[in-house]
């Protein structure tokens, strides 16, 4: 985990089709070469004509997804331990699935039921006390399958790896910001690791965004309220590069989420309590400095309630106030302990 | 207040052949005429009788439409649930014979493989938009593919699906279809496939169109059915595609007798087929006894559902299973999912205000699929 080595981090919303990536790069005065990440879109990875000519030529794609290829190519051993672990990840967020939706049926059943108030508020802890708890489990298994993965097949010394990691050292060496854009969020986290980004990140300014941003916080939870087969549960996926904590990142949730459902954002909010969940729609930002974040712009939180905030933001170039919003616990009621305000850490 | 339709108005009015010229020709005047809850269906012309032919479980299956006095007018009124989807002809009774016909003011048409039908949309329904062709979906591959199969000891036909971006580099789930033929060329399937694909609703997959020559006899619980699929067409795709080796990423799917096909070829063979996707299953049993009242095609379906019923078993992960409210299968399907989820089995059971036909199967293919093989949409943000 990075330790205050970087000197800002920048989450925004999607950058698809109205990017402020530009304007965020100017606010911190950001002047120099810019890496860019682009491993989430996979094999369409190269395709960054526009991101190229948004940074104005200053971009230098990493290539992550194109390097993970010839990594496989010329490591067969990798490849096929990559698959199996795969293949293992799979199960385990099946099985996980399967346990977290039991616990969110009873969660609901008990939510239904009439009993005195007194009741029905410890029942109602109990039940997200349950779900938390399969969260953490999974959580947990996640990282140790992970570190059992390195200490056995060591990836970061392989030559395959090794010999990449230098030319991105060398690359990154000259680069003053790392922008990690969306796409994939498994792939795109899977390629981080691989080349050990985390290790190039001191001293560099990052922007992410969507999958970027959730990547590099410190736990990555899929969510989608309307896909075809039903509204199904969040799902944790694994940790995230853990650059800022204390946050769920929700990208594009004006799609994503039924943002009129209190009691189903309600749940979100309280299994991942005491982290703030974000909800980052087009054209917001957040960016963090050492001292906690700072100039929010259109990004909301979740409130404990199920509550918040979001008004679509007006279609300007640039800067917030009159119509920002403040993320910070005091304004909207966020469950965070003192101290636990999202950080940069 | 009771609202006044149309065709009351009409009769109220003492129609003759002018005011029917205007009643046909009012402004936005779609049929059958949709309003509300109610549908009226109306044909003209000289006839002795009309009557209204659908394939409505629960409604008398011949219903006459009324004459009005001095026109040609024929018409009838039916409270239709909302979003349902009725297919339906018109018997036309002449000089004592009769005649099937498709509503000539309906342009809505279904087609099958014994011709084609009228469509009544009722209040509600909407043609689903990815079933139609989207210019932004890369088209998948369809190659034909044949086979002698050992089990039968005849050549099998077929088609093979590979999405748009297939690599060869890449491992896919596969989906085998019964009566892909018509799953093609009546429910959208290809375009369905695609445009779910873009969509990330599913994964990029491959898919077997299988066809049998003598579906009646070979889906209805037949082992060398089972075995062909199991045994030499799964074995000879596998080997040849890159496909997923996980029961997990093995699904069989088909419809009414091809349900019946696949889930039967999925107890014959626990755990080669971790998805089952099942509409409107011929699922006939009995309570008692052996003879159902369908028929002794149904002989050896009743033979297999009443041994399932007697000892049901976990063969897959997950079922989709679909059934038309409209239809009398609706009883066989709903009593048998309760069986298939006390097994373990995950089940998912989904009724439509439909019927027994192709675009009822093909309406449900997005949830099915979607649900059996989730694409990528949870994993991508941007």
């Amino acid at each position: 985990m990075i330790t205050g080595e970087i000197p800002a981090i920048v989450l925004l919303g999607a950058q698809r089709y109205d990017p402020t990536l530009g304007d965020a790069i100017k606010e911190l005065g950001v002047t120099g070469k810019i890496a860019t990440i682009t491993a989430g879109w996979q094999e369409r990875e190269d395709d960054d004509e526009d991101l190229k000519e948004h940074l104005q030529g200053r971009a230098i794609n990493l290539a992550l997804h194109a390097r993970g290829e010839d990594v496989f190519r010329k490591d067969k051993e990798l490849l096929s331990a990559h698959r199996e672990r795969q293949t293992l990840l799979r199960h385990r967020q099946d099985f996980y699935r399967v346990r977290l939706e039991h616990a969110l049926d009873a969660q609901h059943v008990i939510d239904q039921r009439a009993a005195p108030d007194d009741i029905l508020e410890d029942e109602a802890r109990t039940s997200i006390d349950a779900i938390r708890n399969i969260d953490a489990l999974h959580l947990d298994r996640c990282t140790r399958d992970r570190r059992e993965f390195d200490a056995r097949y060591r990836p970061l010394e392989r030559p395959a790896i090794a010999e990449h990691r230098a030319q991105l050292a060398a690359i990154l060496d000259d680069c003053e910001a790392i922008a990690i854009s969306g796409g994939h969020v498994a792939s795109l986290l899977n390629r981080l690791r691989l080349f050990g980004i985390a290790d190039f990140a001191h001293g560099k300014t990052i922007f992410a965004w969507c999958a970027g941003a959730m990547a590099i916080s410190e736990r990555v939870v899929l969510f989608h309220d309307s896909p075809p087969q039903g509204p199904g549960a969040a799902e944790v996926l694994d940790a995230g590069l853990g650059f800022v904590g204390d946050v769920v990142v929700l990208p594009q949730p004006e799609f994503r989420l039924r943002l009129g459902d209190r009691a189903r954002l309600k749940v979100m909010v309280r299994r991942f309590a005491p982290a703030t969940c974000i909800a980052m729609p087009a054209r917001s930002r957040v960016t963090w400095l050492r001292t906690g974040p700072t100039a929010p712009y259109g990004a909301f939180a979740i409130r404990d309630d199920g509550t918040h905030s979001f008004e679509p933001p007006p279609r300007s170039r640039s800067g917030p106030s009159s119509t920002s919003v403040d993320i910070s616990p005091s304004s909207t009621a966020i469950p965070v302990s003192s101290g636990s305000r999202p950080r940069l850490v | 207040m009771n609202r006044i339709l149309a065709i009351q108005d009409l009769i109220r009015s003492n129609p003759d052949g002018g005011k029917v010229d205007a009643f046909f020709n009012a402004p936005g005047r779609t049929f059958p005429i949709v309003e509300g809850p109610h549908a009226t269906f109306v044909w003209r012309g000289d006839a002795d009788g009309v009557s209204l032919r659908h394939w409505i479980f629960g409604l008398e299956s011949e219903s006459s439409l009324a004459r009005i006095p001095n026109t040609d007018l024929w018409y009838l009124t039916l409270d239709i649930p909302h979003g349902s989807r009725v297919e339906y002809k018109f018997e036309l009774h002449r000089h004592g014979g009769s005649q099937w016909i498709e509503d000539p003011r309906n342009p809505n048409r279904a087609r099958d493989p014994f011709g084609a039908n009228s469509v009544l949309q009722g209040e509600g329904y909407e043609v689903p938009d990815w079933v139609a062709p989207d210019p932004d979906a890369r088209p998948g591959l369809l190659e034909p593919f044949s086979f002698h199969s050992k089990a039968f000891d005849a050549k099998r036909h077929g088609a093979i699906y590979l999405p748009a971006r297939f690599r060869k580099t890449r491992l896919y789930p596969l989906l085998v279809v019964h009566d892909g033929s018509d799953y093609v060329n009546f429910a959208n399937m290809r375009t369905v496939l695609d445009n779910l694909i873009h969509r990330l609703e599913i994964p990029d997959i491959i898919v077997a169109f299988t066809d049998s020559p003598d579906r009646l006899r070979e889906y209805a619980n037949d082992e060398r059915h089972a075995k062909f699929l199991t045994e030499e067409l799964l074995a000879d795709l596998t080997g040849r595609l890159p496909i997923i080796d996980r029961p997990q990423a093995r699904c069989l799917m088909g419809a009414s007798f091809g349900a019946v096909a696949a889930f039967s070829t999925a107890v014959r063979y626990p755990d080669v087929w971790g998805r089952l996707l099942l509409q409107s299953g011929s699922f006939a049993f009995t309570d008692i006894g052996t003879r159902n009242r369908r028929g002794p095609l149904f002989d050896r379906v009743v033979e297999f559902v009443n041994q399932v019923r007697q000892e049901p078993k976990a063969v897959s992960e997950r079922i989709f299973m679909s059934c038309g409210v409209y239809e009398s299968l609706i009883y066989e399907n709903r009593s048998l999912v309760p069986l298939l989820d006390a097994t373990g089995m995950q089940v998912k059971f989904v009724e439509a205000r439909d019927g027994h036909n192709w675009e009822n199967w093909r309406d449900r293919l997005r949830e099915g699929l979607s649900w059996l093989f989730p694409g990528p949409l949870m994993f991508v943000y941007e």
